[in-house]
């Protein structure tokens, strides 16, 4: 038997596990998957939370109800990678043997790696978003804020989801107004971007709305530490920012796992080829999803597209044949602006988002970088799709890479912007 | 794609003025490309960054991040930020004539 271990089992890890049954020859291959966590969550929803707009508990699944009962599943921490040896040791001692490594480990938030955020007010005054348990707790902070400013800072890129920070901020708005009580409540956003949005017309169109709902951006900040008694983040370069509630999107890093088997950058993400998921340094591990330092979202949308990508690839890697897919770098995210709306990207490694059309060219439903009700309707329905169709394995009629049909690169011409 | 003369050489650079070929660049081209960010002079500090972060693109030409410039040439982050004011990261591969740092949206 020749043996596959997929490390990981969140929406990469689910989802190679499914099409690999299905495309592989079971009598020949012996497939493993290890996760020590048993709950699958979708992440994608803890943007509602907050806002007390998404139950919790509708958030988490069993991780084996989503696994092919074909692939042997095991509940155990990874304790180390051994790829000269082509091994994984987990916390048991049990020792896997493979002959193709997939890592879908993704990545998590280290707040305890900025001074001053994950001490005594972590909580209370400071706050975040990207687990659930922290979700939930901001929801009750949420709920009881009176008025005063609210600081949403990104620590350092690359993290996962780019647009939640300015979702979150765009719900506020929103959220606040319903409650009669904006004209109480101050908006930031700190990013250590040179601005919300640094691809052009993207930053043109959705800088806009920002300025548009009264949030303010303050650009180019770096953090290095909070000072929790003073109520106040500090750049770099000795700016201050003073909050009643910061809203911390932590340093982003790769699991530890990575760093300590040597697989890991600087971040603990390991170097793929961008295209094709393969390792730089090993020919038999792939990497999909948040795990690889290739330069795209870490998102599950882009881990849905790669993951398609590299099965297809794999049928002829282990033939012996050329990786002849290549991953474009697509995604497509559905970014919440609040009552009810919503603002849908479509991009790539070389082409920035454009205003337009998806996926039908000229009807949509969809509408590309502009605000509509049916932006929100569809976030809200990938939901469904989410745990009905991805997570079986199962592909929805999108390709994966992108179409140039339907984006208007006369966008200017046609909104009658000279 | 736009072209622009520097250091008295015509060089090609995208709309946001980074070089398009990481070959084109000259110490002098640095030099111009510093002032344009508002740094006046490039000292000895500041060439240790740049030399590093040619060094660290090698043939790929991909800019360091900037995580990769304080681990790999001991230069603290605070010290980036006072001798590349805002930016450090954008600004160092501006500089060194190298693309922008991927992944941003």
């Amino acid at each position: 038997m020749k043996k596959i271990v997929i490390l990981g089992a969140g929406t990469a890890g689910t989802m190679a596990a499914n099409h690999l049954t299905r495309l592989m020859d079971l009598d020949e291959w012996q497939i493993t998957i290890v996760d020590e966590d048993p709950i699958h969550y979708y992440q994608a929803g803890y943007i509602f939370v907050p806002f007390g707009k998404a139950n919790p508990n509708r958030l988490m699944k069993q991780k084996k109800n989503y696994l092919p009962s074909k692939v042997r599943a095991l509940q155990q921490k990874v304790e180390l990678i051994q790829p000269e040896n082509n091994k994984v040791i987990l916390a048991d001692k049990t020792i896997l043997d493979y002959d193709f490594l997939v890592i879908a480990t993704g990545c998590d938030i280290y707040p305890e790696e900025t001074p001053g955020l994950a001490e005594h007010e972590w909580g209370k005054s400071i706050h975040s978003f990207y687990t659930l348990k922290t979700a939930v707790a901001l929801e009750e902070k949420m709920r009881n804020f009176q008025g005063g400013r609210i600081v949403v800072n990104v620590v350092e890129n690359p993290i996962k989801c780019p647009v939640a920070p300015m979702e979150f901020l765009m719900l506020a708005d929103s959220y606040f107004t319903q409650k009669g009580i904006r004209d109480r409540v101050e908006l930031i956003y700190a990013t250590p971007n040179s601005g919300a949005f640094t691809k052009p017309v993207a930053s043109k169109l959705i800088g806009d709305m920002l300025d548009r709902k009264n949030i303010n951006v303050e650009a180019d900040f770096y953090i290095d530490r909070a000072d929790p008694d003073a109520k106040k983040i500090i750049s770099y370069d000795e700016r201050e920012l003073e909050y009643d509630l910061l809203v911390s999107v932590p340093l982003n890093k790769g699991s530890d796992v990575i760093g300590k088997s040597g697989l890991g950058d600087d971040l603990n993400y390991v170097a793929v080829n961008k295209s094709t998921f393969l390792s730089d340094n090993f020919d038999n591990i792939f990497v999909l999803g948040d795990a690889a330092n290739a330069p795209t979202s870490k998102a599950g949308a882009v881990a849905h597209y790669a993951t398609e990508m590299f099965v297809e690839n794999f049928k002829h890697y282990i033939e012996g044949k050329p990786l002849e897919e290549k991953f474009d770098g697509h995604t497509n995210c559905f970014i919440e602006s609040g009552y009810g709306k919503g603002v849908l990207l479509d991009f790539n490694y070389e082409q920035e988002p454009l205003p337009g059309r998806f996926p039908v060219p000229g009807i949509g439903p969809f509408a590309l970088l502009q605000e509509s009700r049916l932006n929100h309707i569809g976030k809200l329905s990938f939901e469904w799709m989410y745990w009905n169709i991805l997570m079986h394995g199962r592909k929805v009629p999108l390709a994966p890479t992108m179409s140039m049909a339907g984006k208007w690169t006369d966008w200017e011409k046609r909104f009658n912007i000279a | 794609m736009a072209t622009k003369v520097l250091a008295g050489v015509t060089v090609e650079v995208n709309e946001e003025g980074f070089l398009v070929n990481p070959a084109d660049w000259t110490k002098e081209i640095a030099a111009e490309l510093a002032k344009e960010e508002g740094i006046a002079e490039l000292t000895e500090a500041h060439w240790k960054v740049i030399d590093f972060s040619r060094q660290s693109a090698g043939t790929s030409g991909a800019a360091p991040t900037l995580r990769g410039i304080t681990s790999g040439s001991g230069v603290s982050t605070k010290e980036l930020f006072s001798l590349f004011p805002k930016g450090p990261a954008k600004k160092v591969a501006k500089i060194a004539g190298l693309g922008k740092p991927e992944g941003c949206v």
